[in-house]
């Protein structure tokens, strides 16, 4: 890890990334409490991993039997049968704005 | 009867199957306390009571009729606002689900729900489960009821002050990184974790998919293994549900703890643990030891390295699920938007938290090219190297005994301007879930100023029933 320090472009290239829109307020906080958490995490610097693995989840190391040779859930799989899915109008009963077919947003392509 | 804030799962049900109370009575009595007293405490964001009265009402007949009763027949349970519930507003206690009303039910509550159990509403907790205080709410912080001056834990805070309110005979609760422990702990009440996979986590709104459990929280031992016993085994609703068979969990109740081999790993026990705590945690250590324990000093060295490795684990993937939220298919959306770019940035901005964005933040940053490999895999290569330290671990011994918490509950502001000061809370509970081995918090004493002390037991995977066996042992030492 290098001696990163969060700067307020870091900041605002990040939040354009996570689409968030942060107010001048939040952006001054957000570059005060990312980088008193990465300053805690450079913790992780002090151990040498270059031989280590990572582990992305644990189900895959532990599950014992019921996982299959490569690593991954054989009971992950399942027969391809139809099944119900959620009715059209419950799913769309949440939407902020539908037309009872589609959820409606505002005009994606411009003139 | 007993005053409602003492009963057992297994009281409710034989109250009712030797009709001493009606289940429909039983359910007005506990909304009776909520509308009484929740306005102290903060627990419940929503009430579902035709949803209560309905079952309620289902297992009178039942009872009338003389039918046998499930094993959680009547008993009034709350659910953390995490857990979806069919028809019923579930928010995550976040203002960007503010009007979500949930389209189906989480797989643990429907089980629940089949085994007899009254849901009485939703329980309040930090935003999509983010925070260690509740302060993190949306809504309301929820405070301990013990002390009103202090927190809960969190984030399933509303889920302890609830059951240990009496508001709820039990609870369930969500645990990413000791969401159920720690306010178990703080509250004075049982909180279970189980194995990463024993519970489906279908219907869970995610935040850490690696992390997430769900779990009871209750007022006994036996009454976690209960609610564990329904809720548990596989589901095709979620494929990382294990097939494992289900143990008898309450079959552990009683059992004798004598020859079991139980691990004190040293890094736990350092500076910075509160002396009321590690005093009770040693007594309840001479209580297995008289008891026919073998306790074992071992180490897991890479402990202090769990916490920054699990916050960037952890915020990582909940940047990744709370993409989601957009302001399209539900939750709320900007009225301030001319482009649609406009309306996923500011409906976002207007409805997550400061802590959500906060972590929404540092997983997004952690992720992002150029920083990945020094973060996010960095911190996965360690993952490898905690979960390597329990394996040695669990070669010599059974279980492992720990606090839950370094301090007892702190007061609400406290720790709310320094976000590590925070995570730090979390030192003891963080690296079960980065592991993936069950975890259960367990009363044992308060502190002189009568705050409750929580100790933690961590077990092999998939083996609950050492865990909730030990458990048992430690809430019998000290009646």
């Amino acid at each position: 890890m290098a001696e990163t320090k969060v700067t307020e472009q870091d900041v605002m290239y990040v939040a354009d990334l996570a689409n968030l829109e942060l107010t001048a307020e939040e952006k001054g906080r957000m570059i005060r409490d990312l980088n008193s958490i990465l300053e805690h995490i450079e913790m992780l610097n002090e151990l040498d991993t270059s031989d280590v693995p990572p582990l992305a989840e644990v189900a895959s190391m532990f599950a014992g039997p019921q996982v299959d040779a490569g690593g991954r859930f054989a009971y992950a799989m399942r027969a391809d049968e139809a099944r119900p899915g959620l009715p059209h109008e419950t799913a769309l009963a949440g939407a902020p704005e539908s037309d009872g077919v589609y959820f409606k947003v505002p005009k994606v392509i411009e003139k | 009867m007993k005053k409602i804030e003492l009963l057992t799962i297994d009281d409710v049900r034989d109250l009712i199957a030797s009709k001493e109370v009606t289940a429909t009575a039983l359910a007005e009595s506990f909304y009776g306390k909520i509308a009484a007293e929740d306005e102290k405490i903060g627990a419940f964001l929503t009430l579902s009571k035709g949803r209560a009265m309905a079952k309620a009402a289902a297992i009178d007949q039942m009872a009338a009729r003389g039918d046998a009763l499930p094993p959680l027949a009547g008993v009034p349970v709350g659910i953390k606002d995490v857990l979806m519930t069919r028809g019923v507003r579930t928010t995550a206690a976040s203002k960007i689900l503010d009007n979500y009303i949930a389209p189906y039910d989480c797989t643990a509550v429907a089980r629940l729900e089949s085994a007899g159990a009254v849901v009485l509403g939703k329980l309040n907790c930090d935003e999509f489960a983010m925070g260690s205080s509740n302060e993190n709410s949306g809504y309301k912080p929820v405070r301990n009821p013990r002390d009103l001056s202090r927190v809960p834990g969190g984030s399933s805070g509303g889920s302890a002050a609830a059951v240990a309110s009496g508001m709820a005979v039990a609870a369930l609760g969500s645990d990413t990184g000791g969401s159920i422990r720690q306010p178990a702990a703080f509250c004075g009440v049982v909180g279970l974790m189980p194995t990463y996979g024993r519970v489906s986590r279908y219907g869970l709104i995610a935040f850490g998919s690696s992390l997430d459990h769900i779990g009871p929280l209750t007022r006994t031992v036996k009454d976690a293994a209960r609610v564990l016993q329904v809720i548990a085994g596989r589901d095709s609703l979620d494929s990382t549900s294990a097939e494992a068979p289900v143990a008898d969990y309450v079959g552990e109740i009683g059992k004798s703890v004598k020859g079991l081999r139980i691990g004190v790993p040293e890094e736990y026990f350092g500076t910075g643990l509160d002396d009321q705590i590690r005093a009770a945690i040693e007594v309840v250590m001479d209580k297995l030891r008289a008891a026919g324990c073998e306790l074992v000093r071992i180490s897991l060295p890479h402990t202090k390295y769990a916490v920054p490795t699990y916050y960037l684990v952890a915020t990582a993937e909940a940047s990744s699920n709370l993409a989601r939220f957009d302001g399209v298919r539900y939750g709320h959306r900007t009225e301030h938007a001319q482009t649609l770019s406009e309306m996923y940035r500011r409906s976002r901005n207007e409805g997550f938290g400061t802590e959500v964005k906060r972590r929404i933040m540092l997983g997004t940053y952690a992720l992002s090219a150029g920083y990945y490999d020094a973060y996010y895999l960095k911190a996965q290569r360690v993952r490898t190297l905690l979960a390597r330290d329990f394996q040695q671990a669990f070669t010599r011994v059974d279980a492992i005994l720990t606090p839950v918490t370094p301090t007892p509950a702190f007061k609400l502001g406290e720790k709310t301007e320094d976000p590590v000061e925070m995570y730090l809370s979390d030192i003891f509970t963080v690296t079960a879930n980065l592991v993936g081995v069950p975890g259960m918090s367990v009363p044992c004493g308060n502190t002189r100023e009568g705050l409750p002390i929580g100790v933690q037991i961590m077990a092999k995977h998939f083996d609950e029933s050492t865990m909730i066996r030990i458990a048992h042992g430690i809430e019998e030492a000290q009646r």
